[in-house]
């Protein structure tokens, strides 16, 4: 008997979301199978890669970082540099320097950063908070409204202010939202509904369903994003079919393996090395369980990772 | 195809008569359909109802042991596709590639380089638990046989790449009793590897061109009486491999198609040559999807830390969290008059903590609150990490056994700073950085 090849045909799909404009503008999700399982059925749109950079500047970068980008690069620059990267279909700004606990800049410095950003390129752009909810409320809709005609991705609007911010980015200013939980599949799903119960469009929102670095309660995120691409597909569940983002990056350079000096651990070998095979593991894990896109930023990753998914799809 | 209770019963010999532990002989065929027991704990099925009974009743995957002594490793035996569902049980296995292409010195170079990675994580050894030797015809037999010979001396589970029976037999000669796995079947020659496989004692690794070949392969292997396999995902592309090794497994589990009910071994060393970064992507993505063994150029401490966190991870029990008992653990020989540090007791953080602290070489005590199990923003987030949890741990269990009044909490927690002052008096509380690593700095700069 030859092999009984059953692909498993699910009726529902992931909602197809489009951010940026242009010929440059990106879709994410619509496929109707498992991560990768092309063997099932077609997966149109290739998960994506989008390169970080931060409102920080270079701050923390990496030697290689910072000699792909040149010290002293204007944001313009950065941005530029960022969209040209070899694998990169997007880029994220995020704007960590916001945060009331940290540098506390004020708005406007923040939104004459997304200014220049947004005028530097054309690459489908996503913007992310500085994740205190307080600050993020008041900050992202303006940002909505500074990139209007953009089609940009807000990350993101959470449980404490998706009013403020799902409905500026949403509704007022028509971009896409960014609703983020923690790692828990009824929390994303809650947030999903009481989003739309805005008004807002199901199909204008990528859900971050939470992220953690391999090693560190990654089992959580696995099991958040099983469940959630198996309730979308096989249940046609609409508040789960939203496309799944993960920001990789930020976990992955902040553990020991990436952080811990040659120094401190002679015998770990290169510093360097060790991040970036922290972010490269990382976002693969992530896309093997169900991310349509993942937030990365060394050059080296961004590179891998795209032809990862190259090769897969 | 899986037996439901009544197809079971029907087969039993309906005596009623408890030998198994069973009020009736319905009640253990309900149980057995379940997979709770065994049909062999029935002392009276005839010969004809048990075989086919217990071929009905296996579990989908079967489960298969390589190596000896402490390189023994059990591979495949799983029940489900995704962690949530249960748990998987046998986690994926790394081995580095040396292949008889490679020169005399490059060969000593990997296999000295397959030993320096070997720590502890939460209690768990990391190391390179497989040697893949590949044969390389034009260096001949001789090569591959002193190469095996010297792979075989690392004390690590061999696995034999090796399509030429001649050769793998000279190479068996030398290292079957520690269990090897033959990864040598494919199309063209299963009878003959199967043979040796068999005589050797050995589990016999399979391949083809796709996985109709495969399964094909698999089924007539079956059909000459050899069920100790594994299924070698194929390296002819990186999609195709990815595909084969996700069927296999679905096969066998969704479908209960049993040909394909064996754990499988991906490539990547092959599928990504000369590329450590992609096979680190790799290598990640078969630990997600189902490699039982994943073989790679090499393994360094860049791929071992996040490979190994990860593995950690998706092999752990979710119904169990990992946690480790509340109370005041001493580090580094601290004493009542050492500084305090606070955290959850969550395994990992528990581990990564300790570790630091212990790599600082400062006399402390890390005073562990019950927060039920959970990472420091999680446990604060849900409420089971608080200054009211803190204080009251600090002053029922820490006062009367610590003088120093110096009090370090987590820097991801700060916040709690202010509550904690005044809930604790006498107590100087000190906000540590948010990473466990920036640690032993802060110890020494506090201390110093
Ligand atoms: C896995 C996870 C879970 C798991 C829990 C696993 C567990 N055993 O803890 C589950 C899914 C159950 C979970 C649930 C929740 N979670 Co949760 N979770 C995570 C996740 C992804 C990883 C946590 C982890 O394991 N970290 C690894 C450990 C080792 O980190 P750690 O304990 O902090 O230790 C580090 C440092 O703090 C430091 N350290 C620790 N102690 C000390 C002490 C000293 C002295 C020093 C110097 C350093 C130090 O060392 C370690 C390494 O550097 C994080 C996001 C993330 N990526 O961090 C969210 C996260 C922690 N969760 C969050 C939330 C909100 C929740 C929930 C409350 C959601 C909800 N509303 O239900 C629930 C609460 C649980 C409950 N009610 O029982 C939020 C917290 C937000 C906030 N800033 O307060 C986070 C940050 C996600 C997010 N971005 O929203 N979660
Ligand atoms: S031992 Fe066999 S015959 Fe006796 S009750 Fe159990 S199943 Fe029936």
């Amino acid at each position: 008997m030859p092999f009984n090849q059953k692909p498993q045909k699910f009726n529902a799909s992931i909602n197809t979301v489009e951010i940026g404009c242009g010929d440059k503008a990106i879709k994410l999700g619509g496929e109707s199978v498992f991560p990768f399982y092309t063997f099932d059925g077609p997966i149109d749109n290739a998960p994506k890669v989008g390169v970080e950079i931060s409102d920080m500047g270079l701050e923390g970068a990496t030697p290689e970082m910072l000699a792909y980008y040149g010290e002293g690069a204007s944001f313009a620059d950065m941005a530029k540099k960022a969209a040209a990267m070899e694998g990169a279909d997007f880029v994220c700004l995020k704007l960590e320097g916001g945060d009331p606990n940290g540098e506390d800049k004020p708005i406007e410095d923040l939104l004459a950063v997304v200014k220049e950003v947004g005028e530097a390129i054309d690459t489908p752009l996503v913007v992310e908070g500085c994740k205190n909810v307080e600050k993020d409320s008041e900050l992202l809709p303006k940002v909505a409204e500074a990139l209007q005609g953009k089609n940009v991705l807000i990350l993101s609007a959470r449980e404490e202010n998706y009013k403020a911010v799902g409905a500026a980015a949403g509704l007022a200013y028509s971009q896409k939202v960014g609703a983020e939980s923690a790692v828990d599949i009824n929390l994303a799903k809650q947030l999903n509904v009481v989003t739309t119960q805005l008004g807002v469009d199901a199909k204008s929102i990528v859900m971050n369903v939470g992220s953690a670095a391999v090693g560190y309660g990654y089992e959580y995120v696995v099991s958040t994003m099983d469940r959630i691409k198996g309730a979308a597909l096989s249940q046609d569940d609409a508040m789960l079919q939203m496309p799944i983002i993960t920001p990789v990056a930020d976990e992955a350079w902040s553990v020991k393996e990436a952080m811990a000096s040659e120094a401190d651990m002679p015998e770990w070998g290169s510093q360097e090395r060790r991040g970036v095979t922290m972010e490269i593991m990382t976002a693969a894990a992530s896309l093997a369980a169900g991310s349509n896109a993942v937030l990365l930023k060394h050059p080296q990753s961004v590179k891998t990772i795209a032809n990862m998914i190259k090769e897969l799809v | 195809m899986a037996l439901n209770g009544i197809q079971i019963f029907k087969m039993t010999p309906k005596k009623n008569c408890k030998e198994c532990g069973c009020p009736t002989c319905m009640a253990f065929s309900m149980k057995v359909a379940q997979g709770a027991m065994d049909i062999s704990a029935c002392p009276h099925m005839s010969d004809d109802a048990l075989a086919s009974l217990s071929e009905a009743t296996a579990p989908p995957m079967k489960t298969i042991k390589v190596g000896t002594g402490d390189a023994e490793y059990t591979l495949g035996g799983e029940t489900v596709l995704f962690r949530h569902e249960k748990t998987f049980v046998s986690k994926t296995r790394y081995a580095v590639n040396v292949c008889t292409g490679m020169d005399d010195a490059m060969i000593d170079d990997v296999l000295e380089g397959a030993k320096k990675v070997d720590y502890e994580r939460i209690g768990e050894r990391m190391h390179v638990e497989m040697l893949n030797v590949n044969y390389h015809a034009e260096s001949g037999a001789d090569k591959y046989v002193a190469t095996v010979k010297k792979a075989a001396e690392l004390g690590k589970t061999l696995i034999l790449g090796c399509k030429d029976v001649e050769v793998a037999k000279a190479a068996l000669e030398v290292c079957k009793d520690a269990k090897p796995v033959l990864n040598g079947a494919d199309a063209s020659n299963y009878e003959a590897m199967s043979a040796l496989a068999t005589e050797a004692g050995v589990v016999l690794g399979v391949t083809g061109a796709d996985i109709n070949e495969i399964y094909d392969t698999v089924a007539a292997l079956e059909k000459l009486g050899n069920k100790n396999l594994i299924i070698d995902a194929g390296v002819k592309s990186i999609k195709e491999a990815f595909a084969t090794a996700v069927q296999v497994r679905r096969a066998a589990i969704k479908d209960e198609d049993r040909t394909f009910g064996y754990p499988s071994i991906v490539n990547v060393a092959a599928l990504a040559p000369k590329d450590p970064y992609m096979q680190a992507a790799l290598a990640s993505l078969f630990t997600m999807k189902y490699g039982s063994i994943v073989i790679m150029s090499e393994m360094t401490y860049a791929e071992a830390l996040p490979i190994y966190g990860l593995r950690q991870n998706v092999f752990t029990d979710p119904q169990k969290p990992m946690k480790v008992e509340p109370g005041i653990y001493p580090i580094n020989g601290g004493d009542e008059n050492s500084v305090c540090l606070t955290t959850v007791d969550f395994a990992l953080t528990y581990y990564v903590v300790s570790g630091e602290l212990e790599r600082s070489g400062v006399p402390c005590n890390l005073c562990i609150s019950d927060a039920g199990g959970l990472s420091v923003l999680t446990a604060w987030a849900a409420g089971k990490l608080s200054s009211g949890s803190i204080s009251k741990f600090i002053t029922e269990e820490v006062e009367p056994k610590i003088k120093s009044r110096k009090l370090v909490i987590p820097g991801k927690v700060a916040v709690l700073k202010g509550d904690l002052e005044a809930k604790l008096p006498g107590w100087e509380i000190i906000i540590a950085p948010r990473e466990a690593v920036q640690l032993v700095k802060f110890l020494k700069d506090l201390t110093a």
